[in-house]
This record gives C-alpha cells, sequence and structure tokens, in this order.
C-alpha cells in the first residue's frame, strides 16, 4: 500500500473539496473494496478522506411512495429493512446474495455502485489492463474469459461489473443523489456507467471528488412481487456467472408490466429493455419469454470462453419469468 | 503516516500507534498481540480474520484501523469468560467442529453474530418468508449465514450441528 | 527422507536428558491430582485409550485462538520480510533496482540473487535466490525487509527487475512428443522408485492387447483433472531468528524433522543447531511436507539482520506458485469384461504436468493397480516437463486423481452392461493384490458396499438417467469405491518417561495439522502404557524432541502411534524388571520404530464405499449434492471423533474437488490466474448438505499394534466420481473433466 494520509472530514462539503482538489485523493466509505484494492496496489491513493460518519445511514420514504436510502446505509441494513423487503425484494435478495454478511457489514450502499470489476487481469499489476494502465491491452481478451462480459463489451475491456445491489436498482429505475464540486445532481443508475469503449478506465460518469449521498427507490408497485436469481458456481460467497432480477405483472393472461435487469453480463447492471418491450400486452407464456430473452442477447457477442453465457442468461431469464408468472 | 488510536480489545481499553495503512487485523496481531483473530487470505474472501466492531461482525482485513478509532472490538478470546468458555466455544469442541483450528476464532464469532442476526430479524438468502419477523435457524440458514467463513479442513457438518445445538437451547 | 535411526532401545534413569524445555503449549493433558508410585497393570481397558471418542485436548485453545501457530510467537522487536516474486515464466534476471526500495524509510534491505547467502543443495523446494534464472511465474526472485509488514510490502513494489524472457510452455496434452516416463521420483526425489511411492512407472500383468480384445464389453475413455490448490487456511508462515548459537525456526509444518535436515544441509549448518518448532500448524494438506521456501526464506532474512527475529507469511496469491500443487492429469482408462461382468483388461495410462524443476510424479495408477481382479493389466505413467512451479503431495495425493477416472470408467462399464454398478465392482473384488498377487492384511470394501447401500437406500434407485426430478432439479445417485495405501514411513523415535509420581511423558517430532494427533497419539501412550489418559503428556512439534517422519500420505498413526506404542511397551517392561515400582529418579526410554517382517509380506490398504446424491438444475446446470454417505475400512479407530472428522473433511474435498477446483493457467504468460480465494473456490458451508460417515471398526492384524489403518486420504478417494457418476444419472451427461461446472450440463 503506498503511504497515505488519512483525514477524518467534519462535513461534506470539506469532503468533497479535499477530494476534488487532488487528483490523489479518495474518498473511504465501507473500504471493502478499496482497502482490498490498495493493498494490491490496483489503486494507489495518496489522500484518504474517510466520509462513512457523514453520509446518511438512514432509509426514508419519498413523497411519491418511493424510499430514499443513505448511502452510507450498509448492504446489510438496506436488506433486512422491512420496507425494502416488501415493497421491493429483489432489492432484498439481491444484496442478500452478493458476498458474505460480515462483508456487507462493511459495504455502504454509495461503495456498491462503485466497486471495481473483479476481472484477474484488472487485479493484478503484473498484467497488461486498460481499465487499470490505459494503452497496455486488454489481457481478458485473449485470456480467461469464462467471468468476462458478453454485452456492451469492448476491444478495449471486457470485464463485468459484480454487483448484484445494482441489477435489482437498475430493474428499478432507482436514481442516484451526489453532491460534487459543481453542486448536488441525480443520476439515473442506467446512466451512471459509461460504455469501456469510451475509455474503460472511468467506470462511471462520476467527477472525480463527486460523492453519492444517496439512492431513491421510485414507487414500483410491482415490484412487490419481484425476485432475484443468481447463477454462480459455489452456492454462496461467490460472484455471479448471471443473475436475473425481475418483476411482472400479468392480467388476462398477458403481460401489462415487466421489469427485468440481468448481472454478470456486461460492464453495467443490464436492464434487458429489449425483452420488457418484447413482452408488453403479449401473452405470458413459455414462448414468449423465451423469444423476449433470446430478443435481448441477441446483441451478445460472446467470447470463446464465456459463450455459455448466453444460454444461460436466457435460461436463467425464461425460469424466473415462469416462477413470477406462476406465483401471479 | 502514524496515527494513534484508542481501541476497546475484549473489553480492555488499548491506545496504540498505527500507520494509516495498518488494517484492524494486523493491528490487533502485530501492534497488540492479539493473535485471536486470524490472517486467512488479507482480501475479504475467506473469513479468518472475523471479529465483531461494535457488535457487528466484519472482516478485520479490510478494515483501516484509522477508521476504528474509539471502536469496541471483540474477538473469540474475548468471548470467553477467563477460563470459561462461551456456550459456542463448548459445542465446537464437543461437535469437533475444527481441525486445524485456523478459521475457528473467525467461525465462532461469525456464530455468536449469526444467532443474534437472525433473532433480530435479519433475513439470509435463503429466507423462504423474507417478510418474517425472525429467522429459525434451520440447517440451510446457519450454512449460508456461516458461508462467509471458509474452513479448509471442511469440518462443515459439525460446524453446523456444533451451532444448530446452541440455538435450540 | 529421514536418515535411519539405530534400531536400538535406549533405557536410562532420569527424566529429562532431553533437555526439559517444555513447549508452551498449554495442551497437556496430564493433570494428575494425586501423586501416585503405584504402577497399574497393563492390558486392561483404560480411561482414554484406543476407542475412546475423547475431545480434543487442544480444544481449549483453538477455540479461543489461543493456539500458537508459527507466524503467532512472541518475538522482541521482529522484523517483517515481503517476497518478491517473477513477473515471467522462464527466462534470465537482466537487471534489479534496488535504490528506490532501500531509500523507503524502514527498509532495513533487499534480498535478491545478487546478495542471498549461497545454498549447498539443489532441492527446488528448498532452494531461492541462487542464480538468474526464472523457471515459472511466480517465482521467488527477492525479498524486502523492513521495521513494520506495511512498509516492506510497500517497499517491494519499488523494487524493479529487468528480464530477458523466453518462450513460455505450460501446454498438458497427452499427444505431446516431449513426454517422459519418470524416474526416480519416490520420495519427492531422494529415493530410486519411479513414481512417488517407491513403485515402478508402468506395469503389466499378461496380455493387455490380447485380453481387452477378447472382451465382450468395452470401454475406452479419457478423463482430465486440473491444477489443484492445497489452500490451508494458514498461509506458509515462518519466524526465524539467527544468533551464533542456535538458530530458531517457528515454521507451519507437518514435520519438523525432514525440513531441519533440508534446512540445515541448505546453510551449511549443524542440524542440531537449527531448531523447528510447530506445534499447531493451521492446515497443510501436503503443502508443509517437503516444501519449505518459507523456511529459506525467512531464514536468509535472518542471516541479514543477525539477533533479530524475521517474520514472513506468504500472501495466499503467493501461496499458488510456492508451496506446490496438485498435478494436473490426462488419463486414459480402458476396460474389457466378459459376459457375465467379469473384468479380463484393465489399462490406465495416464499423461500429467511436472515443472522443468523436478520430475514430481505421483502414483495416479495406483488405484488401478489394486482394485479389481483381471488377469490382463497394464499401467504406465508419462510426464510433461512444463514452465510450471514443482507440483507435490496434496490430498490422497495420486489416488484422488487415479480413482475418479478408473471409478467413473467403471460407472460408464456396468451402466453399458446394464449391469448395477454395485454389483459390477462385487463381481470383481480380488482374492489377493491383482498385481502383486501378495494377501491384502485386511480388505473389507465388500462389507462397505453392503452396508452403505443399505443405509443410503441404493435399492430403491432409479438406473436410468433423468428419471426423477422436483421443483425443476433432476435428481440422480451414484457410488464409487475408495482406497489409500496405509504406509509405514522410516525414520521415526519416541522416548516414553515416568516421574516419581507416576506421571508419564511422550516425545517425539511428531506434528499435528488438524488430524488430532495431540489426542490420539496420547491414547495411543495411554493404551500401551496401560494407564489412564489423563498421566500422560504428550510433546510434539519441536526438533528437540526424538526425530519423527513428517506426516503425510495417511502415515501418521502407522509410523508415530507404532513407535509411540513400542517406546511405551519398553519403559512398561522396564517398570516391570524393576518389581513395578517407579525408581525415585524415574526413568525414561527412547525407542526407534522397529522393524516388522509383516510389512513385506502384506498390501496395507484402507478402504471405503462412497455414496451421493446431487440435484442438477434443469435449466442453469447448478449442481448441489444434498448428500453424501460414506462406510470406510480404516481397521481400528484410535478415536471415532477425530477419525470422522478426518473422514468427513476428505469426503468434503472430494466434493469441492468435483464441483469447484481448478487453476486457470494463461498459456500467453504461464501464470495462474485465479489466484486467490474469490478466483480458486474451495467449498463453502452451504456447499455441503448431509454427509454420513460409517467405519468398520474393524481391528487390521497385521498393520501395526494397534490394528489401525490410514484415516486422511481415504476419505477424498472416490467422491468425485460418486458425484460425478450421480450427475449421470440425474442427467445422462457424462463430465469427464474436471470440475463438473454448470456450463458443462445445462442445454
Amino acid at each position: 500500500m503506498k503511504p497515505f494520509v488519512y483525514e477524518r472530514a467534519t462535513d461534506v462539503s470539506s469532503a468533497v473539496a479535499a477530494v476534488a482538489g487532488r487528483p490523489d485523493a479518495s474518498f473511504l466509505a465501507g473500504g471493502s473494496n478499496l482497502v482490498d484494492l490498495m493493498k494490491m496496489e490496483v489503486v494507489k491513493p495518496e489522500l484518504l478522506v474517510d466520509i462513512r460518519h457523514l453520509i446518511s445511514h438512514t432509509i426514508e420514504e419519498l413523497p411519491g411512495g418511493g424510499l430514499r436510502i443513505g448511502a452510507g446505509v450498509s448492504n446489510n441494513e438496506l436488506a433486512a429493512d422491512r420496507r425494502v423487503r416488501r415493497r421491493y425484494p429483489m432489492v432484498s435478495q439481491a444484496v442478500l446474495a452478493g458476498a458474505s454478511f460480515q462483508l456487507r457489514n462493511l459495504a455502504t450502499v454509495g461503495g456498491n455502485f462503485l466497486q471495481r470489476t473483479r476481472c484477474p487481469y484488472f487485479r493484478d499489476v503484473s498484467m497488461p489492463c486498460n481499465k487499470r494502465e490505459p494503452g497496455t491491452a486488454c489481457s481478458a481478451l485473449e485470456g480467461h474469459q469464462r467471468d468476462m462480459a458478453i454485452l456492451g463489451a469492448s476491444e478495449s475491456c471486457v470485464a463485468m461489473h459484480p454487483s448484484d445491489m445494482g441489477v435489482a436498482m437498475a430493474a428499478l429505475d432507482a436514481v442516484i443523489r451526489t453532491v460534487g464540486p459543481d453542486g448536488e445532481r441525480t443520476i439515473p443508475v442506467n446512466e451512471l456507467y459509461r460504455s469501456p469503449a469510451d475509455g474503460p478506465e472511468r467506470d462511471t460518469v462520476l467527477k472525480h471528488g463527486e460523492l453519492i449521498t444517496a439512492v431513491d427507490l421510485p414507487d414500483v408497485p410491482v415490484a412487490a412481487t419481484s425476485r432475484y436469481r443468481k447463477v454462480r458456481d459455489r452456492a454462496s460467497y461467490a460472484f455471479a456467472l448471471v443473475s436475473v432480477a425481475a418483476a411482472l405483472r400479468v392480467r388476462g393472461g398477458a403481460v401489462r408490466e415487466v421489469r427485468i435487469a440481468l448481472g454478470g453480463v456486461a460492464h453495467k447492471p443490464w436492464r434487458a429493455r429489449t425483452a420488457e418491450r418484447h413482452l408488453i400486452g403479449r401473452p405470458a407464456t413459455e414462448a414468449n419469454f423465451r423469444a423476449a430473452a433470446e430478443a435481448e442477447l441477441a446483441a451478445a457477442e460472446p467470447l470463446k470462453g464465456n459463450a455459455f453465457k448466453v444460454p444461460l442468461a436466457r435460461n436463467t431469464i425464461v425460469s424466473m419469468l415462469r416462477t413470477l408468472a406462476e406465483e401471479a | 503516516m502514524e496515527r494513534k488510536i484508542t481501541l476497546r480489545v475484549d473489553g480492555k481499553e488499548r491506545t496504540l500507534t498505527v500507520d494509516t495503512r495498518t488494517t484492524l487485523l494486523d493491528a490487533l496481531r502485530e501492534r497488540l498481540g492479539v493473535t485471536s483473530a486470524k490472517k486467512g487470505c488479507d482480501h475479504g474472501q475467506c473469513g479468518a480474520c472475523t471479529v465483531m466492531v461494535d457488535g457487528l461482525r466484519v472482516n478485520s482485513c479490510l478494515t483501516l484501523a484509522v477508521a476504528r478509532e474509539g471502536a469496541e472490538v471483540v474477538t473469540a478470546d474475548g468471548l470467553a469468560e477467563g477460563d470459561e468458555l462461551h456456550p459456542v466455544q463448548r459445542s465446537f469442541i464437543s461437535h469437533d467442529a475444527f481441525q486445524c483450528g485456523y478459521c475457528t476464532p473467525g467461525q465462532i464469532i461469525s456464530a455468536v453474530a449469526m444467532m443474534r442476526e437472525a433473532e433480530e430479524g435479519w433475513p439470509s438468502v435463503v429466507s423462504e418468508d423474507l417478510d418474517a419477523d425472525e429467522f429459525p435457524l434451520s440447517r440451510e440458514e446457519i450454512a449460508e449465514r456461516m458461508s462467509g467463513n471458509l474452513c479448509r479442513c471442511a469440518a462443515y457438518v459439525n460446524i453446523v450441528e456444533a451451532i444448530e445445538e446452541v440455538a435450540r437451547s | 527422507m529421514n536418515d535411519q535411526p539405530s534400531r536400538r532401545t535406549v533405557i536410562k534413569a532420569g527424566v529429562g536428558a532431553l533437555g526439559a524445555a517444555v513447549l508452551p503449549v498449554g495442551a497437556d493433558p496430564a493433570r494428575a491430582s494425586t501423586a501416585v508410585t503405584a504402577v497399574e497393570a497393563a492390558g486392561r481397558p483404560v480411561r482414554g485409550g484406543i476407542g475412546a471418542a475423547l475431545k480434543r485436548v487442544e480444544g481449549p485453545l483453538k477455540v479461543r485462538g489461543a493456539a500458537t501457530y508459527a507466524y503467532e510467537w512472541p518475538v522482541e522487536n521482529p522484523a517483517y520480510l515481503y517476497p518478491l516474486l517473477s513477473t515471467i515464466a522462464t527466462g534470465r534476471i537482466t537487471g534489479v533496482g534496488t535504490e528506490a526500495a532501500l531509500a523507503e524509510p524502514g527498509v532495513l534491505g533487499v534480498l535478491t540473487h545478487l546478495n542471498a547467502p549461497k545454498l549447498a543443495s539443489a532441492e527446488p523446494e528448498v532452494v531461492i535466490l541462487q542464480s538468474d534464472r526464472v523457471l515459472h511465474h511466480g517465482q521467488i526472485v527477492g525479498a524486502v525487509i523492513a521495521e513494520s509488514i506495511e512498509t516492506a510490502r510497500y517497499a517491494a513494489g519499488l523494487v524493479t527487475f529487468e528480464y530477458a524472457a523466453e518462450p513460455v510452455d505450460v501446454d498438458l496434452r497427452a499427444d505431446r512428443d516431449d513426454l517422459r516416463k519418470p524416474q526416480h521420483a519416490q520420495g519427492f526425489g531422494q529415493l530410486p522408485g519411479d513414481l512417488m511411492n517407491g513403485s515402478p512407472a508402468d506395469t503389466a500383468v499378461g496380455d493387455f492387447e490380447a485380453g481387452m480384445a477378447s472382451a465382450v464389453h468395452q470401454l475406452d475413455e479419457t478423463y482430465t483433472t486440473p491444477i489443484q490448490q492445497h489452500n490451508p487456511m494458514e498461509p506458509h508462515a515462518a519466524v526465524a531468528t539467527w544468533t551464533d548459537d542456535e538458530i530458531t525456526l517457528y515454521c507451519g509444518s507437518q514435520g519438523v524433522t525432514t525440513p531441519q535436515g533440508l534446512l540445515a544441509t541448505a546453510f551449511g549448518v549443524e542440524p542440531a543447531r537449527l531448531r523447528l518448532v510447530s506445534p499447531y500448524v493451521g492446515g497443510a494438506f501436503g503443502s508443509k511436507d517437503f516444501s519449505a521456501l518459507w523456511g529459506t526464506l525467512a531464514l536468509m532474512g535472518a542471516r541479514l539482520v543477525p539477533g533479530r527475529p524475521v517474520k514472513l507469511m506468504f500472501t495466499r496469491q503467493q501461496m499458488f506458485t510456492l508451496v506446490g500443487h496438485r498435478p494436473a492429469s490426462v488419463q486414459r482408462v480402458r476396460l474389457g469384461a466378459d459376459a457375465r461382468g467379469r473384468l479380463v483388461a484393465i489399462a490406465h495410462d495416464t499423461v500429467q504436468e511436472t515443472a522443468k524443476a523436478k520430475q514430481y510424479a505421483e502414483q495416479t495408477v495406483q488405484g488401478s493397480r489394486t482394485m479389481y481382479a483381471a488377469p490382463h493389466r497394464r499401467t504406465t505413467t508419462r510426464i510433461a516437463l512444463l514452465d510450471l512451479p514443482v507440483p507435490t503431495i496434496m490430498r490422497g495425493p495420486g489416488e484422488s486423481t487415479g480413482m475418479f477416472a478408473l471409478e467413473s470408467a467403471m460407472d460408464e462399464l456396468a451402466l453399458k452392461m446394464g449391469m448395477d454398478p454395485i454389483e459390477f465392482r462385487l463381481r470383481n473384488e480380488p482374492e489377493t493384490h491383482p498385481e502383486s498377487g501378495q494377501p491384502f492384511s485386511s480388505r473389507h470394501l465388500v462389507r462397505c458396499f453392503e452396508e452403505g447401500a443399505r443405509r443410503f437406500g441404493w435399492k430403491h434407485r432409479d438406473k436410468k438417467p433423468r428419471a426423477r426430478r422436483k421443483d425443476g432439479w433432476l435428481i440422480g445417485t451414484g457410488v464409487a469405491a475408495a482406497t489409500y495405501p496405509s504406509p509405514r514411513l522410516p525414520g521415526s523415535t519416541a522416548s516414553a518417561s515416568v516421574d516419581k509420581d507416576g506421571r508419564y511423558t511422550v516425545r517425539i517430532a511428531a506434528s499435528d495439522i488438524g488430524t488430532g494427533s495431540w489426542t490420539t497419539l496420547a491414547q495411543i501412550a495411554a493404551e500401551a502404557l496401560g494407564v489412564p489418559l489423563d498421566r500422560v503428556t504428550l510433546h510434539i512439534g519441536d526438533t528437540r524432541y526424538p526425530r519423527a517422519s513428517s506426516g503425510g500420505f495417511s502415515s501418521g498413526i502407522n509410523s508415530w502411534g507404532t513407535t509411540i506404542y513400542a517406546a511405551a511397551r519398553e519403559l512398561r517392561a522396564a517398570l516391570d524388571k524393576n518389581g513395578g515400582t517407579i525408581p525415585a529418579e524415574g526413568l525414561e526410554v527412547t525407542t526407534a520404530m522397529p522393524d516388522d517382517p509383516n510389512l513385506a509380506k502384506y498390501e496395507f490398504n484402507s478402504f471405503g464405499a462412497q455414496f451421493a446424491e446431487v440435484r442438477v438444475h434443469e435449466d442453469t446446470g447448478e449442481v448441489r449434492v444434498p448428500r453424501l454417505l460414506g462406510v470406510f475400512d480404516i481397521g481400528r479407530v484410535i478415536n471415532p471423533l477425530t477419525a470422522r472428522s478426518q473422514l468427513l473433511g476428505g469426503m468434503t474435498w472430494g466434493l469441492s474437488m468435483a464441483l469447484f477446483e481448478e487453476t486457470v493457467v494463461d498459456h500467453r504468460y504461464g501464470n495462474f490466474v485465479n489466484n486467490d480465494l474469490a478466483g480458486y473456490h474451495v467449498a463453502a458451508n452451504a456447499d455441503v448438505g448431509s454427509i454420513e460417515v460409517h467405519m468398520l471398526d474393524e481391528r487390521d492384524p497385521y498393520i501395526n499394534p494397534m490394528g489401525s489403518k490410514g484415516a486422511g486420504e481415504v476419505g477424498i478417494i472416490g467422491t468425485a466420481a460418486a458425484i460425478a457418476n450421480a450427475v449421470h444419472n440425474a442427467t445422462g451427461v457424462r463430465v469427464r473433466d474436471l470440475p463438473i461446472t454448470l456450463d458443462k450440463l445445462f442445454r
């Protein structure tokens, strides 16, 4: 770990100013990903501004019926919240499917969005990696491909985003609230992540020094019957090969409302809008579920080593929609 | 960059100087001589370093010591009162829930914490009814809630039995 | 591996000739409350003797985290060492830059091949930093010693290496034209036998080709297993102090005598000057046996800062290339059977990987030599020398991969013949060892199958694949046989003593890597002495105690236990000679492991029958193993509690090997890609369902005075095959390439 100065910020604006003012500065919240990467010198901040105690640890009702989740809420607190469990079960399930209980006590909601890829070449500083060192190469492209992205990837980077929580948030059209050097703003989760084609070294549209303060979950009634399904090698404590967050409302045998997002397949939580469009108004049948999944995955450009993810994602989407239709 | 911090470790107040880079795990083991928490992977991938910080189980290897000024830290050694072992510790011994013993202190902290979590209504990913008030510790629930603690000797079957017995009583 | 100690017993009056330095272990089971002078008669059951289900004596320490592992020995003012690893797989180091590191405050020194002490050894498991040559990715090329962990690690990143890299060759294929027949792999290359266990690389009985041609039913399939990693929870660690008098090395190790010899030779010091201490080891599984690179590196560090303790712990990532691994294998199995399901021909040809640095070659085909009768048979072993780290023994070395292949093939042929796979095996049970013709000392495999089938409910099984499903999961069951030799390794000596108060002490430089030796060896001593366990104190894990073989190959009880038994009986005899009273000055005997003519007359093996139930998700191919059941013939059980744990652990390893474990090699760079516990999966708690372990507890009449065979390995043998066979039963898909990941299953 490179030596660094540790500062406990006293208020949000001075924390933002401190980080924004130095390119080698970084916010510290839960630390579960940052400290991990610092040990391997994948990231080397020289100033850490601790904001864990400053950012909100509460979950509040929004006037429109949604919830505002403080960025400092731990992953476990989010999953255990009664309102979240009832109104957005896919969020609870997604969070609980990630990492381990003790890691989820450390990890914050804000940090979960910003966790870096698990690509082994990104995590090994002796390997070329465009995300870590722009202009070197993408080692995964011709290397170990099993965990890599099948959607939205680029020649310059095929890494995938490891979040489970983010997948459910993408399905719900959650909105991130930030405060940065230019003031406050909101960013839909589905617009948070940048395409790797635009330079994989920057994961998100956040500016340096911009801090996530909360995430707003809009009122989505159909989410009350939503689910999250994670397919992975180990039964627990493993990253997703493919995951699906979905909600479904069927009336008169036809799909009235549907939300689908995929994890483990792209550089970001992947909102499956093509599949959703394909389903709206159509009969909730196995054949239509399959056709919708295939329509979404038509854009997939798998590598040799992760081609299985295409049929796996298809089957998992179909399986999920079947379950939701049966429950509806 | 050195910093002076104060922690309460297993009931004792300890003041120490740490490098800002020092993790809570290394602070305990190398600065305070508290070797109950173990280093297994140093990256949050095994759970051997699990301790309770302010009542919650966390991976001490991913926690910077400077960021925990004033925290209350409990290791497996702190669960015992003098020579009197905690019921979970006794149950681990009688069920032979360990072999080499290296992951054991982390397992025991996790076991104690997870019984409280389930009682306080924290669900897990295998909980049938997410909306329940509490989560009875079935074998499956215990196994899922203990999956953040790897055991390469593979005493899992006995670990689950040891916890089941304490949870029942 | 060890020098043979002289085979004689030394009896002397007085305790403590071996030094009164008692380990601060706190694990002493002896807490005699009343002084006794009378000697109890031997021969009758004793409290805490063999067969007692005793809790681990060191349990109270371990559940608090108070057992002292290598890195945890309290030392004054330690320096910290962080290793530097090569980032190429093959080539030469052409330049080293240490200035920036040395300029970092707190750095005490940088070790590279340019300034490292010269070593008088060529063992690649011990030798580092002797030349500019790089033989594998992740090889030790240097180290930084500093005042703190943080500084050592950061400064390590400031050291620069320039390399002249050469082409990398890490491809294991059976059709390579440069495969070799292994030689001198016995005992890590210390002895002349071809394979690790001393057996020849190739064996043949009858005429395999002719036998195969005559067979009514034939099977010819190839099975592969990947590189696997031990990953004990305790990383390899050492704390070394080098003074003019003594060199002390606290070092997690499966034995202290072997590394003492290896390291003393390498550093050119008298073995007696180098003290190794290792009472508690946080798992090893083969990776802390012959290899001792961490010991070498810590000692080099200690030489650099004389008098000051140097602490070293490999990172999890570094362990992947520095402590050995299970070699990958490509195994062709051919079976031929007659119309009644009797095998007429068996061939098992394996190709496995080793390093250019050393011809490690394990006995992958040994199970096929041992298991089934057939008049025509052959086995061959070939190795590919690659730019990889030296492989080493890993739980169930040889048979764990070999029996995956053989027992999968047996299932395949049974299915082809329409015969029950248990019935097929029973029909081919041999009278004597199929190759050597020698009798087995005991072989209760048939009973294991019968007992297992009854307990598992085997007769209710649906033979047809894809016949059972529930809630979207296909359900299947499978079975496989298990066997592992119970060797007795040479080189152990034990002392047994009694003081005037009737307290007995047994000393031997044995180890407890989680196997239960602290408890079971004391039980054996109590039994042989004829005294209750609470009057026996055991001391192990220190080179100050009489020398001992390393723990491995399920040899512990048979080697150390037999030696302790002999020492205890000698002491008992000496007491009897003294009229049954203890001399005021006490009494002590030191005994080498006795010769036993039976060792040459019999084949010694543990056996088992493994049953598995699996579920495979129809949509995703996810595999779950809700139930495993094993019945084992491990001879007389010393301690049912710890023996069960050994077998449970082995079976869980088999599950982990079947479903998860695979080291990914990047063929461009020669590195291990998934080198951490998030990338290399071992079974977690949620992966394990119900596991039932049953032990026949049948005394072996010839193996040793306890009648006990090995238990550490046999649990992992056959488990992966039973699971693969169950997966086939569930899905109709035969997976011949481990691990059985979901991408190989779903449609």
